[in-house]
C-alpha cells in the first residue's frame, strides 16, 4: 500500500437551506480527512449524521458550501477561490455506487445500456462491437453473464442489481469509488457476496474506496481506517482495529457496544452502553460539542466550546474534552 | 397437548394465488410455543417468516389462503374462524409491531388518539379512563412527558419514539403474544439497542410471549429462547438459541453464520458467502429448496425433500446429510 494520499478533504462544509425560513441545515460542518491510494476508508454514523452528504459533496454531486477537496494533487473544489472547476475529466476517475439498487437503476433501460451509458458519455469505444464487448466483460467482472445485458432491472434480485450498479461504476475504469451503503438493502447471505466482490475488485484493479455505512461490523470488516461521524462532524478517526478495540470517544464506544453480536454467550455477558434520547436536529445543533446532549460525561465546558479534532496517538484522531477521564 | 401451548401451528401450508400462478409461501410449518417464550424467526426476504407470524393473527392478504394444517392460538382455531371472530382477538390477545414506524401510524390522528382506539375497542374503559391508560402506557414504554406527547402527531416524533408508541399501542390490552416484525431494522444502532432493551424489560414485567421476526442474527442472539430458521417457506432448522449458534446442523444455518463479519474478533477473516440467488417461489426446486445453493448438495437433495432429523428433544433440521443422532 502506497503512502500517497489520493484524496484530501479539508474543512468540508455542506449546508442546505430550510424551506420557509432563513435557517440552514449544517449537514456537514467542517470535516477533514484523507484517503491513501489503494486503501478503504470507512465512514460510519447514524442516519442524518452527514456521511452520505460527505460522499456526494466530495464528488460534487451537490456543490459544497465551503472547504477544499484535493484529488490526486488536483484541487477539485475550493470554497475560498470560488473557481468553477470542470469535473468531467475527474468523473472518469471517481465513481459512486448507490445504496438502493431498486431506485438507482433506470427501469426503462436495459442493463447493457445502463452500464454502457458511461461509455457513451466519455466516448470510450470506436465501434458498436467494441462497446458490446466492453459491456459483456464488465458484467463478467461482477459475476453476471452476457445474456443479462438485454434484460431490464426488474428481472433481477437485489443482489444482482447491486452488481449492475457496480459494473456501471467500473465502466470508466475509475481509481476511486464512493460506496454509499452498498449492502444495507441486501439480505445477509447476499451482503457477504457483495462485500467479497468489493474486496476482490480492489485487489484486482487497485481501487480506492470511501465506504459509507451505518453497520459498524461491515465497515470494520472492509476498511483499513474508519471515521465516525456525528451530526456533521467526524468525532473519531483511526485504523480499524485501533478504533474498534481502543476507541476513545464516548459516542464511538456506545456505537460499538450497540452492535448486536451474533453469539448468544457473548451477547448475554456484554454490557450495552445505551445512549439516552435521539440525535438532535441538525437545524438547531447543540452549542459546543454536538454530542453533549447524549453524552454521559458532558460538562459545562462541552456546552461552551467545541472540542478540537486532535491527533491523540499517531494516526488516531479524536474530538472530546474528556479524553483524560475516558482513558 | 394443545392446551399447554400458546401457539400451536401444525403442518401449516399457505399459498398465494397470483396471476402468475400459485406461490407456496409456507410448506409444512410446525411451531409450538409456550407462554412467555421468545421465539426468533430468521430468514431472508421471501422466506415466509412474516407470513408465518401473520397467519397467527389471521392476517393473510386477500389472495392468500391456508391450504393445509392447523393454526391454533391461545385455544382458538384461527384457521377456522371468520374475520369477524378473529378481530376480537387481534389487538387484544395478540398484537403486532411493524418494521416501519413511519408508515404504521396514522399521520392525521394524535398519538393519544391512536392508543385510545385500541383501549376503547377491546376494554370497557372510556373517556378519561382511556386517556389515563394511554398516558400510563407511554410512561411504560419510556417516553418522557407523556401528558404532552398524547397530544402530538406522529410527525413530531423521532423514529425511535414512534416505535415506542407502536409498542404502547400493541401492549394496550396486555396481549399474551406480541409479534415483532423486524422492529429495529429501520432504526439506527443506538436506537435499536434502546428498543431491544425496552422489549426485554417489558417481557420480564408483563410476561408475554414474543415472536421476533428478523434477518439479523445479532438481534436474535441476545433476546430469543428458541430460533426457527426459515428458507423458502420451510423451517429448515429449529432449536434452542445455543444449539442454533454453537451446533448448527443445516447447511443454510451454517452458511448464514459464516457470512456475517466477526465483529468481536481481532483477526481478519474473509467472509464466506452463500453463493447463488434466493429461490424463485413460483418455481421452487423439486427436492430440498436450498439444494441449488448448497455446497454439500447430493443427488438425492435434488429429487426428494428431506425429513426432520432430531438432535435432542427440540433441535431438528431438514437435511439429507444428517443421520439420526449423528454429529455431521
Amino acid at each position: 500500500m502506497a503512502e500517497k494520499n489520493l484524496l484530501e478533504v479539508q474543512d468540508l462544509k455542506q449546508y442546505f437551506p430550510v424551506a420557509g425560513s432563513r435557517k440552514v441545515v449544517k449537514a456537514v460542518d467542517g470535516v477533514s480527512f484523507f484517503i491513501r491510494k489503494g486503501e478503504t476508508f470507512g465512514l460510519v454514523g447514524e442516519s442524518g449524521c452527514g456521511k452520505t452528504t460527505t460522499g456526494r459533496a466530495i464528488l460534487r454531486l451537490t456543490e459544497p458550501t465551503g472547504g477544499k477537496v484535493i484529488y490526486d494533487g488536483n484541487v477539485i473544489f475550493d470554497g475560498a477561490s470560488g473557481k468553477n472547476i470542470d469535473m468531467l475529466p475527474f468523473r472518469r476517475r471517481m465513481q459512486i455506487v448507490f445504496q438502493d439498487p431498486y431506485a438507482s437503476l433506470d427501469p426503462r433501460m436495459t442493463v447493457g445500456d445502463i452500464v454502457g451509458e458511461a461509455l457513451d458519455i466519455h466516448k470510450l469505444y470506436k465501434t458498436k462491437q467494441e462497446r458490446r464487448d466492453r459491456i459483456i466483460s464488465l458484467l463478467a467482472t461482477v459475476g453476471l453473464n452476457s445474456e443479462h445485458a438485454n434484460r431490464y432491472p426488474h428481472e433481477f434480485s437485489g443482489g444482482q442489481r447491486q452488481r449492475v450498479g457496480i459494473a456501471r461504476a467500473l465502466a470508466v475504469d475509475p481509481e476511486f469509488i464512493v460506496c454509499d451503503e452498498p449492502v444495507s438493502a441486501l439480505d445477509v447471505s447476499i451482503q457477504a457476496q457483495v462485500v467479497n466482490m468489493f474486496e476482490e475488485l480492489q485487489d484486482k484493479l487497485g481501487l480506492t474506496y470511501l465506504f459509507i455505512a451505518h453497520d459498524l461490523s461491515v465497515v470494520n470488516h472492509i476498511s483499513d481506517r474508519i471515521g465516525v461521524m456525528y451530526l456533521g462532524h467526524i468525532v473519531e478517526m483511526a485504523d480499524s482495529d485501533e478504533l474498534i478495540f481502543h476507541s476513545m470517544h464516548p459516542y464511538t464506544r456506545s456505537l460499538i457496544s450497540a452492535v448486536p453480536i451474533a453469539d448468544p454467550k457473548i451477547a448475554r455477558a456484554s454490557q450495552r452502553i445505551i445512549l439516552q434520547g435521539d440525535v438532535p436536529s441538525p437545524v438547531d445543533p447543540p452549542s459546543g460539542c454536538a454530542f453533549r446532549t447524549r453524552c454521559p460525561y458532558a460538562s459545562e465546558k462541552c456546552a461552551a466550546e467545541a472540542p478540537a479534532f486532535t491527533e491523540v496517538k499517531p494516526g488516531h484522531y479524536c474530538a472530546c474534552h474528556h479524553l483524560d477521564k475516558l482513558n | 397437548m394443545s392446551e399447554q401451548y400458546l401457539v400451536n401451528i401444525q403442518h401449516e401450508k399457505l399459498s398465494f394465488f397470483t396471476p402468475a400462478g400459485e406461490v407456496k409461501a409456507l410448506n409444512d410449518v410446525t411451531i409450538q410455543m409456550k407462554e412467555g417464550e421468545v421465539l426468533g424467526i430468521v430468514g431472508e426476504s421471501g422466506s415466509g417468516k412474516s407470513v408465518t407470524a401473520y397467519s397467527i393473527m389471521g392476517l393473510t392478504a386477500d389472495n392468500g389462503k391456508i391450504v393445509g394444517g392447523t393454526v391454533e392460538f391461545n385455544g382458538h382455531r384461527i384457521d377456522q374462524m371468520t374475520e369477524k371472530e378473529v378481530r376480537k382477538i387481534r389487538g387484544k390477545e395478540v398484537s403486532i409491531i411493524f418494521q416501519d414506524p413511519m408508515t404504521s401510524l396514522n399521520p392525521v390522528y394524535t398519538i393519544g388518539n391512536q392508543i385510545e382506539e385500541a383501549i376503547k375497542l377491546h376494554t370497557d374503559k372510556k373517556g378519561k379512563e382511556a386517556k389515563d391508560r394511554a398516558v400510563e402506557l407511554l410512561k411504560l414504554v419510556g417516553i418522557n412527558e407523556p401528558e404532552k406527547r398524547v397530544k402530538q402527531y406522529p410527525h413530531e416524533l423521532s423514529g425511535g419514539m414512534r416505535q415506542r408508541v407502536m409498542i404502547a399501542i400493541a401492549l394496550a390490552c396486555e396481549p399474551k403474544l406480541l409479534i415483532a416484525d423486524e422492529p429495529t431494522t429501520a432504526l439506527d444502532v443506538t436506537i435499536q439497542a434502546q428498543i431491544l432493551e425496552l422489549m426485554q424489560e417489558l417481557k420480564n414485567k408483563l410476561g408475554m410471549g414474543i415472536i421476533l421476526i428478523t434477518h439479523d442474527l445479532g438481534v436474535v442472539a441476545s433476546m430469543c429462547d428458541r430460533i426457527a430458521v426459515m428458507y423458502a417457506g420451510e423451517i429448515v432448522e429449529y432449536g434452542d438459541t445455543d444449539d442454533i449458534f454453537y451446533n448448527p446442523q443445516h447447511e443454510y444455518t451454517k452458511g448464514l453464520l459464516r457470512s456475517i463479519p466477526k465483529f468481536h474478533e481481532q483477526e481478519y477473516s474473509k467472509l464466506i458467502p452463500i453463493e447463488g440467488q434466493p429461490v424463485d417461489m413460483l418455481n421452487p426446486p423439486a427436492g430440498c429448496p436450498f439444494a441449488p445453493r448448497c455446497d454439500s448438495c447430493m443427488k438425492v437433495c435434488l429429487s426428494a425433500k428431506p425429513g426432520k432429523t432430531y438432535f435432542n428433544d427440540v433441535h431438528y433440521s431438514r437435511c439429507w446429510i444428517q443421520k439420526k443422532g449423528g454429529n455431521n
